[in-house]
């Protein structure tokens, strides 16, 4: 029986189309585009100005608070302006606009393809390397990866667990960069244990990427404390309470962050990121993310300078396919529809998917038939059914005795019921009005 | 870009599962049982099966449409299933005349009343089945046998079912073991080869059915075994402190509409609670209140009153049995 966790969950169609695509290098764009808040947190102060000359891996927005992340260039060339631009969520952020002129790097960055196992960097020093690449978590959340790190007093980290699941149907950017950059993502590993003093770390892989567990699984070998955890495929896996109840088999209590239980949770690009900014200097301003999609001409996996604009990216894999219904940053479970393909990509840009217009079409909702579907499915043991209606009628002192806040909008519900019916967007305004009562209390 | 694209929140897509897909696996899960009733009672199963479906259907879109004034959701397949259901209750000789009463009962007092699929209390097929049971007790207790296929209707023979048997004999102060001589076996109960309702007779094409729903995940084992594992446990219990008093476990479970009752009527979606700690607490309840009424009560058969009284604590225990939640804080 291989491991999963303890509550609920179902099991899309997988739909790994670019599973088997190598990553590619996705051109520099004319002009990048650089949101200064990529990550949950305060927005980044800008440090540079109109026609100010600027080099890859140069800071251009610096951190303004505790959780806050760095924002460096990905490309070098001139600052155009900082303005006003329209972000994926569909809201004008402010962005540094840079004209492209050839691709000079900063000289402190090792451009080398060597790599660097000796891992010479202390504690102190790690964590601080960490903040100042402004490394996020790529997962797809973006919460600064330093802050994670940082284990308030009181409490200890016992074990670190590499969130490698990828349980969202389509995205294989993870997947890739397990068979390509095992190393890195091992050394990263090593860094991020030495970073919270720990001497275990735990992968946890989904089964339906028997090639990447077996490739970690042979390199693990060879680097102290790593151990490869094979998981059950079952969705959602990749939230940090379902991969710890999945993997140490603690549950997180209501309300509490995972360090309640010992564990620090990173994403697998994340443990990229960290090996090359501490052992190569480089700042995250590209990563890899996934085109996909049942109609376009080529799903594939590129790594893209952040700031390029969506729409390169679609044009990279073949263009937009003539029946796009719904264009999907980030998986189909969890992601966000976008407006329009002129965004830029940032740093939680882990996919892009091109629904086609049957499969975007909602179907229409019909009366509860009181199934209880949602109700086995839910990973947070919650009655879907009963907050959205409870939602519906504004009791919001009920909805918080049933557990709204805890849950994590994985979407399993919406996605398994019958009768079609819009649980998730229902629980999701009962979840804000809720915290909002909650806040004023205090 | 000149394309139009949607935009909503995630989740952007979907299992595919439909109202319909869970209703007509239900339909297709009744079939051996429907079939078997077909076997043994001829005609009169087809003619009470047709009559109390074609009504069904019928009493639904008129209501809808002119009493509530909606677009009538016929084509869902609940009333499909009132229909058989309503059928499977009622013996294979009953006059068409009572057959549309039933319908019009399940139909519109058990469901419609409430506003339609989802807001019922009360299993509909059961409101219709026990208010023929009160109102016509003569022509509901009747049971004609399964003589093969048999063409006569109106008069074909009749004969008691192995629990009036068993309840009338007992009343009359005759041993447990004289009486089961008169009862058909296990195997023959098994197979229906006895008196009863169309669809109750025949245990293995529930237990089919029930294989099915299950390998289908259109219900869970939770409310089936909650319910025949009580009655098995209560009945042993009492079995065994005065084994000619009291039949044993297997009797129970296989005589009487417990089979179809467990498989096919407790597990409506509707009716039933929405957690899993829920569901075995009705279950629990249908199977004690059934061998209660089987055996100290004035009815031979209690599964259906087992399962309407129980309909009726569902919200109550919707409201105070929450599933297990994840880091739920312990106190």
């Amino acid at each position: 029986m291989l491991k999963t966790f303890s509550l609920g969950g179902i099991h899309p169609a997988e739909n790994k189309l670019s599973a088997s695509s190598a990553i590619q290098v996705l051109p520099i764009p004319e002009t990048v585009s650089i949101p200064i808040s990529q990550h949950i947190g305060a927005p980044a102060t800008p440090v540079v100005k109109k026609n100010d000359e600027v080099k890859v891996g140069q800071l251009i927005a610096k951190s303004s608070g505790f959780v806050s992340a760095n924002i460096h260039s990905s490309v070098s060339g001139t600052v155009f302006k900082v303005d006003d631009i329209m972000d994926a969520s569909g809201f004008r952020k402010t962005s540094i606009i840079i004209k492209v002129d050839g691709d000079e790097w900063m000289e402190t960055i090792d451009r080398s393809e060597d790599l660097v196992k000796e891992i010479s960097a202390g504690k102190e020093e790690i964590i601080k390397k960490i903040a100042e690449a402004g490394i996020v978590g790529l997962g797809g959340a973006t919460f600064p990866a330093h802050v994670k790190l940082s284990v308030p007093p009181g409490k200890t980290a016992e074990v670190l667990i590499i969130n490698a699941v990828e349980c969202e149907p389509y995205l294989t950017s993870d997947h890739r960069v397990m068979l390509e950059k095992g190393d890195e993502v091992l050394v990263g590993t090593q860094i991020l244990m030495k970073a919270l003093d720990v001497d275990r770390a735990i992968v946890g892989i989904e089964n339906n990427k028997p090639d990447a567990i077996a490739h970690l699984t042979k390199l693990a070998g060879n680097y102290k404390g790593i151990e490869i955890c094979p998981l059950k495929t079952q969705y959602p896996q990749g939230g940090e309470k379902q991969l710890i109840s999945a993997t140490i088999k603690r549950e997180i209590p209501s309300g509490a962050l995972p360090i309640e239980v010992g564990a620090v949770v990173q994403n697998v690009g994340t443990a990229l990121a960290v090996y090359e900014a501490v052992q190569k200097n480089k700042p995250l301003f590209e990563r890899v993310a996934t085109i996909t999609g049942k109609s376009l001409k080529n799903p594939s996996n590129w790594k893209f300078r952040i700031g390029t604009p969506v729409k390169d990216l679609i044009d990279a894999a073949g263009g937009l396919p003539e029946d796009t219904g719904k264009i999907v940053g980030g998986g189909p479970m969890m992601g966000k529809a976008l407006t329009t393909v002129d965004v830029p990509l940032t740093k939680g840009s882990s996919g892009l998917l091109l629904l086609p217009r049957e499969e975007a079409v909602r179907k229409e909702s019909k009366p509860c038939i009181r199934c209880g579907k949602c109700v086995s499915v839910c990973p947070m043991g919650l009655e879907p059914f009963l907050l959205m209606v409870l939602a519906d009628k504004k009791e919001y002192d009920r909805l918080e005795n049933d557990a709204v806040m805890d849950c994590i909008e994985c979407g399993s519900c919406s996605f398994t019921c019958p009768a079609n019916r819009p649980l998730l967007d229902y629980i999701r305004l009962g979840k804000g009005k809720v915290g909002q009562i909650m806040r004023s209390r205090k | 870009m000149n394309t139009k694209v949607l935009v909503a929140p995630s989740p952007h897509v979907h299992s595919g599962d439909s109202i319909q897909k869970n209703m007509y696996g239900v339909v297709f899960a009744m079939l051996p049982a429907l079939v078997f009733s077909f076997v043994y009672f001829g005609m009169g199963a087809i003619i009470v099966t047709l009559t109390a479906v074609a009504s069904c259907y019928l009493f639904e879109f008129l209501i809808s449409k002119y009493l509530l004034k909606k677009v009538p959701t016929i084509t869902d397949g609940s009333a499909l299933i009132t229909g058989i259901l309503l059928a499977f209750n009622l013996p294979a000789n009953l006059p068409i005349w009572i057959i549309l009463i039933g319908a019009l009962v399940a139909i519109g007092i058990g469901k419609m009343t409430f506003g339609g699929l989802g807001n019922n209390v009360f299993n509909p097929a059961l409101v219709g089945r026990v208010f023929l049971l009160i109102s016509f007790p003569v022509q509901m207790t009747s049971w004609p046998k399964p003589l093969g296929f048999d063409t006569a209707y109106f008069d074909a023979q009749t004969g008691a079912t192995p629990l009036a048997l068993i309840k009338e004999g007992l009343k009359k102060g005759e041993p447990l073991s004289q009486l089961m001589h008169d009862v058909p076996g296990n195997m023959d109960l098994l197979m229906g080869n006895t008196g009863g309702s169309m669809g109750e007779v025949a245990g293995i094409a529930l237990l089919l059915g029930l294989a099915y729903m299950l390998f289908k995940k259109i219900i869970t084992w939770h409310i089936p075994v909650a319910v025949l594992g009580t009655v098995a446990i209560l009945s042993g219990i009492l079995h065994m402190s005065n084994p000619e008093a009291y039949a044993g476990p297997l009797f129970h479970i296989l005589t009487g509409g417990l089979l179809l009752g467990a498989i096919f009527m407790a597990t409506d979606y509707v009716t039933s609670p929405m957690s899993n700690k829920g569901m075995i607490i009705y279950g629990i309840g249908i199977g004690l209140l059934t061998v209660i009424i089987r055996v100290f009560g004035a009815y031979p058969e209690g599964v259906s009153f087992a399962i309407l009284i129980m309909n009726a604590f569902v919200p109550l225990i919707n409201v105070y049995v929450k599933p297990k939640r994840f880091g739920e804080k312990r106190k």
